[in-house]
């Protein structure tokens, strides 16, 4: 018991410790490298590629961020972390921001002290089935045996479904989706799922796309986003605002190869106040006024970014739905820049 | 007895006759060992039918397999819908499954070359003597290997070469006593041993040439003061050697910070070690570390003195009662909390030191087993000679106990390096982590299975059959029963 309460206190007091050091900003410019924690490989999200260079979406995010504090999108340490590592690592300050497709919720903002700093990917739990086996809905699994992955929310998402809708279904526990993808192709089970965007990557892998359906039902809601430690909200607000350039971004037209000429004035006050032209906004955030260009300039905008790594010209083939920008009857809306 | 009474007899030999077709070479084989009864013979029919099945599917996977495309996609077209192995994952992520995804590429050569050393430096402590022929072969075979693996850095691959033949010259050099087609190997050879550790992480690590020759000065103080404190007892001997080996790395501690560009490789951290030889390292340094300890650990289990025989009871209990992946996430995740931020303790030595724990608590029960099989007069008789305890211990226990304990041994060293792969849960990118993470998570090769792992399951197997062989090899050298 005594030893318990010692542990715990050591705990704490490592955590305080970690909050103590709060200027991440000054870290991160002493140490000349964002420290920013990716997944250990995921289709399109972030994976090293021969060379071992890391390139993907999230991997977009990192690079960005480096871009407008350091000026060097390749400025950027990532360090992989797997689904049971992550959120140590940012707890004690291994790594300055989390972008690894991590689901915002609840107890995870408030009960683990972390901030989420916006949505990247807006994903959904959804399934995937065999053309063969003939269903059009997923009210119609009765039955079925579903493949799935462990320890995960899309555990729980799928047994509240089939509780919901008074249905049964035999689970296949599996631990990767690398392990599901020749389980559900020998047959093992009929019915697979997981976030849309990780079907969606794993049917592009299939030799033969077309004889599987991903059902239009989305049970749960996913959204995806980069975050950090609670106690330096400035460091937050740089996460923050990185992440809606480039949004707002493509909203207002910028891409990365007019964002240069773009720089040297427009018409447009907002596109002037995001890069820099007019106003203060990157002093605000203790950052030079070029920030958002030099964001925008080393990965493009977020349209940019998700057809390049993840969108429909891409083997993943993720249209964009929910991650359209609102004005496209999506769900992207940065706050004004003002 | 008279002629008259024989109806007939056999003037001359008959001529030999070869036997029954039935009762000699092919069909008696077949018919003793696949037909000897209508049970037999089913089974037999059976097991050829599923080899033939197995070979079936396997044959044209092998033979039609493509070897030189850039992605899965380019492999399946390529192959238009024919069966065949996509094995160009392998050739395009050789280096990534070897060396990891961050080592620098022209960097390679050092793991190489460490490598080769490693198993120079290993040959004395394994074998008393070798065959002419196999030497010869392993240095050939070595040399290809090398030269193969640095195909990509061709101008690396001479001096490499060049050093593995140098090796070869000095075993066969040191080695000059030759008996019967083998070549004894010298003693003297048990010094390179002794560098090995030091030059091995210099090349895979890098830095300053300081670090390790530093190292190495504070483990031969240390040695030196043992010596001269020897007479005095064993207890003063250890103490002077531990504070001698610190003072010296202590003091070498301003030199190197002083002088970090004196023969420096560039440095490789940890963090970018990966592939196969990450757990070529993690297997080899773990084994190496937890046999002496777990020497120890059984010896003091086995002490009359109570302190020391608990401390070794709690030790190996314990961390035999937790599973290595929990140790490996302490390591990994808890300790990151009790560090101050900002500390860098070394994640390769973390796991080093829970690894090596675990296997020396393994290691530490097997060797209890062997001590507990000698017979009790085998104490009482080293107790007559006069010898003290470390002496009896050297030289009439454990060598017996440690004979007795081979396989288990082996056992315990083949599961831990299998184990090794359990690093790749903590985000470290041994082969499995590769594997599982960059590769098959990468656009061009989602999706490619069989190929990978059955590489990862050559490779293991490779080295698991070859330590069961040698430990095999060493039970035979050793007999000296006559059974």
């Amino acid at each position: 018991m005594k030893k318990t309460v010692f542990l715990g206190a050591l705990t704490v007091a490592g955590l305080a410790a970690g909050a103590a050091a709060a200027a991440t900003l000054d870290d991160v410019k002493a140490r000349g490298k964002l420290n920013c924690g990716v997944t250990t490989g995921l289709v399109g999200f972030a994976a090293p590629d021969a060379n071992g260079n890391w390139d993907g979406f999230d991997v977009g995010v990192c690079r960005a961020i480096a871009a407008a504090v350091l000026g060097d999108a390749a400025a950027v340490e990532f360090v992989p972390t797997t689904g049971k590592t992550r959120f140590t690592a940012l707890a004690s300050g291994e790594i300055d921001v989390l972008a690894r497709n991590t689901t915002w919720t609840f107890s995870r903002d408030v009960d683990l002290k972390f901030d989420f700093l916006g949505v990247n990917y807006y994903d959904g739990q959804g399934f995937m089935v065999p053309k063969s086996l003939g269903v059009s809905s997923a009210k119609e699994l009765d039955g079925a045996t579903v493949c799935i992955q462990t320890g995960t929310t899309t555990e729980l998402n799928l047994a509240d479904f089939f509780r919901a809708n008074n249905i049964s279904y035999e689970p296949v526990p599996i631990e990767t989706n690398a392990e599901a993808q020749p389980l559900y192709l020998e047959g093992a089970c009929d019915v697979y799922t997981t976030d849309a965007s990780g079907l969606a990557a794993t049917r592009a892998a299939f030799e033969n796309p077309q004889d599987h359906v991903v059902l239009p039902e989305i049970i749960s809601k996913e959204p995806l986003g980069p975050l950090v430690r609670h106690g330096d909200n400035d460091w937050g607000d740089i996460v923050r605002w990185t992440l809606n350039a480039l949004i707002a971004a493509e909203e207002l037209g910028v891409t990365s190869a007019n964002v240069d000429e773009m720089a040297g004035g427009t018409n447009n006050p907002e596109i002037n106040r995001l890069l820099g032209t007019e106003g203060t906004l990157g002093e605000m955030l203790g950052l030079d006024k070029d920030w958002a260009r030099r964001a925008i300039k080393s990965v493009g905008n977020y349209g940019e970014l998700f057809e390049r790594n993840i969108g429909e010209n891409t083997p993943i083939g993720l249209s964009r739905g929910l991650n359209a920008q609102w004005t496209n009857g999506g769900l992207l809306y940065s706050p004004p820049f003002r | 007895m008279s002629k008259s009474d024989l109806s007939f007899v056999r003037t001359e030999m008959l001529p030999e006759q070869a036997p029954p077709v039935t009762e000699q070479g092919v069909v008696k084989w077949l018919r003793e060992n696949l037909f000897a009864g209508p049970i037999n013979t089913v089974m037999t029919l059976i097991s050829l039918v599923v080899i033939y099945k197995i070979l079936a599917g396997i044959t044209p996977w092998l033979a039609n397999g493509v070897w030189t495309t850039s992605s899965l996609a380019e492999c399946r077209e390529v192959l238009q819908g024919q069966t065949g192995g996509c094995f160009s994952v392998l050739t395009e992520r050789w280096n990534q499954l070897l060396f990891g995804f961050k080592y620098p590429v022209e960097e390679y050569w050092r793991p190489t070359l460490a490598f080769v050393l490693l198993m120079v430096a290993i040959t004395p402590v394994l074998f008393q003597e070798l065959p002419r022929l196999f030497v010869a072969t392993a240095a050939v075979i070595a040399t290809l290997v090398v030269v193969e693996l640095l195909a990509g850095a061709a101008g690396l691959a001479v001096p490499t070469v060049v050093i593995g033949g140098l090796g070869y010259w000095a075993l066969a050099r040191f080695g000059a006593a030759q008996r019967g087609g083998s070549i004894a190997v010298s003693r003297k050879l048990l010094l390179l041993t002794g560098l090995f550790p030091f030059v091995g992480y210099w090349l895979i690590w890098g830095g300053t040439v300081l670090a390790p020759v530093l190292a190495l000065a504070g483990v031969l103080a240390g040695y030196m003061a043992f010596r001269r404190f020897e007479a005095a007892s064993f207890a003063m001997g250890l103490l002077g050697a531990v504070v001698a080996a610190f003072a010296v790395w202590y003091l070498g501690g301003f030199l190197t910070a002083a002088a970090e560009g004196v023969l420096a490789l560039p440095e490789v951290p940890s963090r970018d070690m990966g592939g196969f030889m990450l757990n070529m390292m993690l297997g080899t340094v773990c084994v190496s570390l937890s046999l002496p300890i777990g020497i120890v650990l059984a010896l003091g289990r086995q002490s009359d003195m109570p302190i020391i025989k608990w401390i070794c009871v709690v030790f190996i209990e314990f961390i035999r009662g937790v599973p290595l992946i929990t140790l490996l996430f302490v390591a990994n995740v808890v300790l990151a909390y009790f560090l101050p931020p900002g500390t860098n303790f070394d994640l390769i030595l973390r796991v080093i030191i829970m690894i090596t724990m675990f296997s020396s608590a393994y290691i530490a029960e097997v060797i209890r087993g062997g001590l507990a099989a000698l017979p009790a007069g085998q104490y009482e008789a080293a107790d007559s000679l006069g010898l003290d305890y470390a002496q009896s211990m050297r030289l009439i226990i454990l060598p017996q106990a440690l004979k007795i304990s081979i396989p288990g041994i082996v056992n315990v060293a083949v599961g831990l390096f299998k184990d090794t792969t359990l690093v790749s849960v903590i985000s470290m990118f041994d082969l499995v982590g590769m594997i599982r993470g960059p590769i098959l998570a990468s656009t061009e090769w989602n999706g490619v299975y069989w190929e990978l792992w059955g590489f990862a399951v050559v490779l293991f197997f490779v080295v698991c059959y070859g330590i069961s062989q040698y430990s095999q090899w060493l039970e035979r050298q050793l007999q000296r029963d006559h059974r």
